[in-house]
C-alpha cells in the first residue's frame, strides 16, 4: 500500500490553480505587495481575500472579500490595491467586493501561516478546535515557545480575527487566528 | 423582482439593517467601560460585526430604493419613526448583566434567523446572512458564558442576571411577529418566517437560562412595536448621539 501523503487543502489548491492560470499572472504578483495594515506580515493573497482579477478594457478589476462582515481594514486595502497598481502603471482600476461564497480562514496561504507564526500570531491550525468546532478554551500551540500548555484570556483579540490567549510555560500573551 | 416584491425586500433589508445598526451602536457603549480591557476588545469586536452587517444591509436597501440615498443616509438621516428595528435591541446598555442577557436572547435569535435567510431566493440577502452565521456562532458562545457565569455566580450577579432577563422578556414576543411585508417575502422564498422559529428559540434560550441557575419567566406582558416606528424613548437619545456628526456635517467623508 502506498503512504498516504498529505495534500493541500482543496480551497487552497483552487486558489492556486487560479492564479497560476490566470491571464494576468503578473497582476496577481504586483497585488503580492499589498498586505493586511492589522497584519502586516500577510499579503492580501496569502490572507485569501484577493478573490480575483481580470482585465476590463483599458481597466483592471481586482475582487476581494472581507474577512469579518464590520472589517474595518477592507478601506485601507482597497486604496492600497490601487496605488499599488497605479504605481505599475494600471490608471484605472475597479475594486468589487464579493461576499459570497464568505472568506474562510481555510483560504489562507501555507506561506501565510508560517509568516503569521513568526510575527507572533498562532494560525488556525494551531489549536485543536473544540466540540463546536470554535476556538478551545486552552492549549493553542504559544507562537514564542511552541509550548501548548496555554489558555484562552479572550474570545476576541485585538481584531474580529482573532482571540487572545496566554501561555501558561513562558507567560506571554499572544493572538490565535480564529478558524472560521 | 416585481415591484411589490422589490418594494418588500427594500422594507426587509432596511429593517434587517436597522436592527443591525441599533445593536451594533448600543453594545459599542461599552467600550471602555467594560470590565476589564480583554472584555471591552471583545464588545468592541461583536460591535463591528453588527455594524458591519448593517452596512451591508444597509448598502442593499440603497441599491434597491435607487434614489440617490447612500448607506449613511439610512443609519444617520432617518428618525426614530422612520426606524424599523426591534425594541429589545434599542434599550439601554444598562449594567453588565443587562447588556448580556440582551445579547444572550439576540443572539440565539440571529443563530436561527441567518441560516434560513442564507438560503434565500435573493442572493445578495444570502450572501450577507452566510457571512453572519460564521460569526454569530461565536456570539452566541460568548453572551452564552457570560450568562452562565454571571446567573451561577454570587449572589449579587444572579440577582441582577435574573432581574435584567425579567425585564428583558416582554420584549423578546416582537421579534417572531410577522406582518404583511414579511409574510410575502416568506411565502416567495426570500425572508424567514420568523413565527415557526419561536419555539427552538425558547427551548435554547430556556436550557442556557436554567443551566445559569435563571427561572425562565412566565409570558405575561409583551410589548411590541418596533417593525411599525413605534418606538421607547430611548432609540431616540441613541439616535441624537448616534446621527450627531454626520448631521452636523452634511456630506462630510472620511
Amino acid at each position: 500500500m502506498m503512504k498516504q501523503i498529505s495534500l493541500m487543502p482543496d480551497e487552497q489548491y483552487q486558489r492556486l490553480q487560479q492564479r497560476n492560470n490566470a491571464e494576468v499572472k503578473n497582476l496577481w504578483d504586483i497585488l503580492d505587495e499589498v498586505k493586511d495594515p492589522e497584519v502586516p506580515v500577510l499579503s492580501i493573497w496569502d490572507l485569501g481575500i484577493l478573490r480575483d482579477i481580470e482585465r476590463d478594457g483599458s481597466s483592471v478589476v481586482v475582487t476581494i472579500t472581507p474577512t469579518y462582515s464590520g472589517c474595518p481594514a477592507m478601506d485601507t486595502i482597497s486604496s492600497d490595491v490601487k496605488a499599488e497598481l497605479n504605481k505599475a502603471g494600471y490608471q484605472e482600476v475597479v475594486i468589487k467586493t464579493k461576499l459570497s461564497p464568505a472568506w474562510s480562514s481555510e483560504w489562507m496561504s501555507p506561506q501565510g501561516r508560517k509568516n503569521l507564526r513568526e510575527y507572533g500570531i498562532a494560525p488556525p491550525e494551531d489549536a485543536d478546535l473544540c466540540e463546536e468546532g470554535l476556538t478551545p478554551e486552552a492549549h493553542a500551540q504559544c507562537p514564542h515557545c511552541n509550548s501548548r500548555n496555554t489558555r484562552r484570556i479572550s474570545e476576541f483579540g485585538s481584531t474580529a480575527c482573532k482571540a487572545l490567549f496566554q501561555c501558561n510555560d513562558c507567560s506571554e500573551p499572544f493572538d490565535y487566528f480564529k478558524k472560521i | 423582482m416585481s415591484d411589490a416584491i422589490k418594494a418588500a425586500t427594500l422594507e426587509y433589508a432596511t429593517r434587517l439593517g436597522d436592527d443591525a445598526v441599533v445593536l451594533g451602536h448600543r453594545i459599542s457603549e461599552w467600550v471602555s467601560y467594560g470590565p476589564f480591557l480583554e472584555e471591552d476588545i471583545a464588545y468592541a469586536n461583536v460591535s463591528l460585526d453588527y455594524v458591519g452587517r448593517a452596512r451591508m444591509f444597509y448598502t442593499y436597501a440603497a441599491e434597491l430604493a435607487d434614489d440617490g440615498r447612500t448607506e449613511d443616509d439610512f443609519a444617520y438621516m432617518r428618525s426614530d419613526r422612520d426606524y424599523r428595528n426591534l425594541l429589545l435591541l434599542e434599550m439601554p446598555r444598562g449594567d453588565f448583566a443587562y447588556s448580556q442577557v440582551r445579547q444572550l436572547l439576540a443572539d440565539v435569535y440571529y443563530s436561527l434567523v441567518l441560516p434560513e435567510l442564507a438560503k434565500s431566493k435573493d442572493e445578495r440577502l444570502a450572501a450577507v446572512a452566510a457571512k453572519a452565521v460564521k460569526e454569530t456562532k461565536y456570539h452566541v458562545r460568548r453572551s452564552r458564558d457570560w450568562v452562565h457565569r454571571l446567573g451561577d455566580g454570587t449572589e449579587e450577579s444572579h440577582k441582577r442576571t435574573q432581574k435584567a432577563v425579567d425585564q428583558l422578556w416582554g420584549y423578546t414576543h416582537e421579534m417572531f411577529d410577522m406582518d404583511e411585508t414579511e409574510q410575502l417575502l416568506a411565502d416567495n422564498g426570500i425572508g424567514v418566517d420568523v413565527s415557526k422559529l419561536r419555539d427552538q428559540w425558547h427551548k435554547e434560550v430556556s436550557a442556557i437560562l436554567t443551566e445559569a441557575t435563571i427561572t425562565v419567566p412566565e409570558d405575561s406582558w409583551a410589548v411590541r412595536g418596533g417593525r411599525t416606528g413605534y418606538h421607547t424613548e430611548n432609540l431616540g437619545h441613541m439616535l441624537t448621539q448616534m446621527q450627531i456628526v454626520h448631521r452636523s456635517h452634511p456630506g462630510c467623508q472620511w
